[in-house]
């Protein structure tokens, strides 16, 4: 019961994680919080399935494909919903528009590819008996996604011009514009990127969570969480919250049951927030009067 | 004269709050039509009305939050799960084994959807916006998830039978009368609210969140009390849900009608409580009469909800409101009239004095207020100039109660004065302004200077809500003094014009006006003669000054030194969060450091 506890624990923590990076990306970049990371996320299963199972292509095409999407969708996400609505993000109606958008897609994917929870293929060929079957696909595969993504970034961010200029963006992006950074274009690669890692999250945690519609709702919510507590920003934040929620939803799952443990996580949740709306990690920010 | 060329008329009392839409007459059109529909006999028609009148109920208490408070709850289906499951289960007496009748089982339903509203409105008292969004939509997810796995009770996929009213409200048409009636009551309910003080202290919330607090309104037991309502009406809306479907499984509950009730409420406009009922009407009524539509519908709504948000966020109810583009008079002058002043200020109060002694306030490594020692005295004008950047809005701020201090005592009349509570100040009376207005624009001029006055009401939510003798009562002492100190300051002729078609200039007096509603002891202006033209300025000294005379401590915070040595009575300068000097106009102006550092030679 151990080893499952921690190994789906661990794989589903890397998803909540990858879903809380999705989200950190897209707000650093635009100060935004987008509706669209579960989206990208539950996309990135439907289709993964739809090109493998339903279109025969092969699993290396199919990832490629998937990218792409997500890379594109992060685009249009940019350009229809999040640009037309920055002069305006103190005024609460515009938290909607993304939200708008992640639905309409969501309702697409309902009526075309079905509400059923569909199976996703197993991607790499491994014999079970091999060293390197020990443990399932399932469970490795989001957790090596992660560590890719965050070494990736890490990357991106510290070594490279164009990551420093992501982190100037995100830091004062009027400072940045100031410099002469072409904000926009920035912007635009941030929501590329985080379409990616949204449809990562979804592609290598579907053979866990199927290949369904209805995920999007959840990954929206329990790849928020991490972010919420960890102080928004922050990645480290989301891999450590992503990793404890996922460990502690399969513990609670295994001890007290379902309902307990979505109780559970959600009232510690509201309450972590409550006491610290900055999050466990964040730093208050001083009111503007 | 302005008075006699402005088209407006301010003995017209204004219609409705906010929504323009409501003349009694739709609402009379609308009650005929549902008392008549059941003469059609016609029972597919008499479902049809019954799911919007449910969902109506719903939506009105949402409205309050939503479109008044501009709180954006969007899991707010989870009211109507959690009423349909406690009337539905406490019927079948799946709790402890009793049937409950089904009318005490409802009721039961509406509690639990108002303590649940409470419990997940409370966040949004500490929460930005997405943050609180995403705690709706959480507790909606878990919700299902709870009513899937709890399977003793809520009978989990396969569902439970919903409740059969009795007699007088048995199902058909019994039924539809109940609804009707129940949506009728949550209709007048809501807009008694929304045509009250606390109506108008919500939409200050959500659009004017500082001016709110500094008028002494507490977001918190605002919040509290209209949560409590909404999750109530969202209850027993559940409740009756339960029974027009007769059974209910948790699919039944889908986070796109929590789209659609919001929707429905964004389309008719915000702050308005006809629009919504009407979208909410449509939106539940279209999806039957285009059949195609049905399986596309959520599709449409979400790219409804995208454009409304992007095109047009003021709903139906802004694209009708042809008032509001009818031309204003181009050149207006604002002529304040101080000798009014003595029926808008409150004599009474016998002589106070405001003390800050030794204040300190850092931001980081940066010294705002370094140990300033300040004293304001009623009856006088007390100028408080300085570079930019010397702590004067600082020093305001702290007075007012947003900043806390890191060190030093502020007193009134030798008592202290709590920090961190700005909506406390109003009950001390002390009243402030802003450097940029902060102003409710889709509210009237009138009704934004009702706002100020929000503390001195003595009716209760509850008194409110039901339109008893003291609700009225106060509506009207309100609307008095909200005409008598737009008169004052000169406005009067704007009383019904939208606060955001106003002039800069407009907008600064204004806040004057609001200010002047609490008959402060003690008045902060922070910047007040920015942007006015030099004859506008001599007629705002003069106002102050008669302000001051009437008995009010002023503190003015200003660039204009020309003002400032008008009509101060003493003046402190700052630099640097510290004070330069302090004394009388003609000893500030022949002081040496000031000249050099600040006001030039």
């Amino acid at each position: 019961m151990f080893v499952s506890i921690v190994s789906y624990g661990l794989a589903v923590g890397a998803v909540y994680a990858l879903i809380g990076i999705t989200y950190n990306v897209m707000f650093s970049a635009s100060r935004v919080f987008s509706f669209t990371a579960g989206m990208l996320g539950m996309l990135g299963g439907v289709l993964g399935a739809l090109f493998i199972n339903k279109m025969g292509m092969n699993a290396v095409l199919a990832f490629v494909l998937v990218m792409a999407a997500g890379a594109v969708l992060g685009v249009i996400t940019e350009i229809l919903t999040v640009r037309p609505v920055l002069k305006s993000i103190e005024q609460h109606l515009y938290v909607l528009s993304t939200l708008a958008f992640a639905l309409m897609i969501q309702q697409v994917t309902a009526i075309e590819w079905g509400t059923e929870a569909q199976p996703f293929p197993v991607l790499i060929p491994i014999d079970p008996n091999s060293a390197l079957g020990l443990i399932d696909q399932k469970f490795w595969l989001p957790v090596l996604a992660c560590i890719v993504t965050i070494v990736g970034l890490e990357l991106l961010y510290r070594k490279t011009l164009i990551g420093r200029a992501f982190l100037a963006i995100a830091e004062d992006s009027y400072a940045a514009r100031a410099l002469g950074l072409p904000e926009t274009r920035l912007r635009i690669a941030s929501y590329a990127i985080a379409g990616v890692i949204g449809a990562l999250a979804g592609f290598t945690g579907a053979q866990m969570l199927l290949a369904y519609f209805g995920n999007q709702a959840i990954l929206n919510f329990y790849g928020f969480v991490p972010v919420a507590l960890g102080g928004m920003g922050s990645n480290r934040g989301a891999v450590i919250g992503g990793i404890a929620l996922g460990l502690f939803q399969q513990a609670a799952n295994f001890l007290v049951g379902g309902i307990f443990a979505s109780v559970a996580v959600f009232a510690v949740f509201i309450v972590v927030l409550l006491l610290r709306p900055e999050g466990l990690a964040g730093a208050a920010a001083a009111r503007r009067v | 004269m302005t008075d006699a060329a402005s088209p407006i008329s301010t003995a017209k009392a204004p219609a409705g709050w906010l929504g323009r839409l409501e003349g009694s007459w739709s609402w009379i059109a609308l009650g005929l039509v549902g008392l008549l529909l059941p003469l059609l006999d016609d029972s597919y028609f008499g479902v049809i009305a019954q799911r919007a009148y449910i969902y109506w109920i719903l939506s009105a208490g949402l409205n309050l939050v939503v479109g008044y408070a501009g709180q954006i709850a969007i899991g707010w289906v989870a009211m109507l799960t959690l009423g349909a499951y406690t009337t539905a289960a406490l019927t079948a007496g799946r709790v402890g084994g009793v049937e409950w009748p089904p009318y005490l089982a409802l009721i039961a339903g509406g509690a639990m959807g108002a303590v649940f509203g409470v419990i997940v409105g409370l966040p949004a008292l500490r929460l930005r916006t997405f943050y609180f969004a995403m705690t709706t939509l959480g507790f909606a997810t878990i919700v299902t998830q709870v009513a899937l796995a709890w399977k003793d009770v809520t009978g989990g996929g396969v569902g439970t039978p919903g409740p059969v009213f009795p007699w007088p409200f048995e199902p058909g048409w019994g039924f539809y009368y109940f609804c009707f009636g129940l949506a009728a009551l949550a209709t007048w309910i809501t807009a008694n609210i929304g045509s009250s003080r606390y109506g108008r202290a919500l939409v200050a919330i959500r659009d004017a969140e500082v001016a709110a607090e500094a008028s002494g309104i507490s977001k918190a037991k605002l919040l509290v009390a209209v949560f409590l309502l909404a999750g109530a009406l969202g209850g027993i809306a559940g409740g009756l849900f339960s029974s027009l479907q007769s059974y209910i499984t948790p699919d039944a509950f889908t986070f796109e009608m929590s789209v659609l009730f919001f929707i429905g409420i964004l389309i008719g406009g915000r702050g308005s409580i006809l629009g919504p009922a009407l979208g909410t009407i449509i939106l539940t009524v279209l999806p039957e009469f285009a059949a195609p539509l049905v399986q596309w519908s959520t599709f449409l709504y979400a790219a409804l909800l995208l454009v409304i948000v992007l095109v047009i966020p003021g709903g139906i109810a802004d694209l009708l409101d042809y008032k509001s583009r009818r031309p204003l008079e181009q050149h207006r002058e604002i002529v304040p009239r101080p000798e009014l002043l003595s029926r808008v200020l409150d004599a009474k109060g016998g002589p106070s004095v405001l003390t800050l002694a030794n204040i300190e306030l850092h931001f980081g490594g940066v010294r705002a207020i370094d140990g300033l020692d300040l004293e304001i005295c009623s009856g006088e004008v007390h100028g408080l100039i300085g570079p930019n950047g010397s702590g004067k809005t600082t020093t305001l701020n702290v007075i007012s109660g947003y900043y806390r201090p890191s060190a030093g005592e502020l007193k009134l009349n030798g008592a202290d004065l709590p920090f961190d509570r700005p909506h406390a100040r109003a009950g001390y009376r002390i009243a402030r302004t802003f450097q940029t207005p902060r102003l409710v624009g889709a509210a009237s001029v009138l009704e934004n200077v009702m706002i100020g006055g929000t503390i001195d009401g003595s009716g209760s939510f509850a008194e409110s809500m039901l339109s008893l003798p003291r609700h009225h009562r106060d509506e009207k002492r309100l609307k008095e003094s909200a005409a008598r100190a737009l008169a004052t300051v000169g406005l009067e002729s704007l009383a019904d014009v939208r606060a955001d078609r106003l002039q800069h200039s407009e907008l600064r007096f204004m806040e004057i006006a609001r200010a002047l509603m609490l008959r402060p002891a003690f008045l902060l202006l922070d910047e007040p003669a920015a942007g006015l033209s030099a004859e506008e300025i001599r007629r705002l000294g003069a106002l102050i000054k008669a302000i001051s005379r009437g008995g009010t401590g002023v503190l003015l915070v200003e660039h204009h030194a020309d003002l400032i040595f008008d009509i101060c009575d003493r003046v402190t300068v700052l630099n640097l969060g510290k004070v330069l000097a302090a004394g009388t106009p003609a000893e500030i102006r022949s002081h040496r450091e000031v000249v050099s550092a600040y006001l030039g030679a």
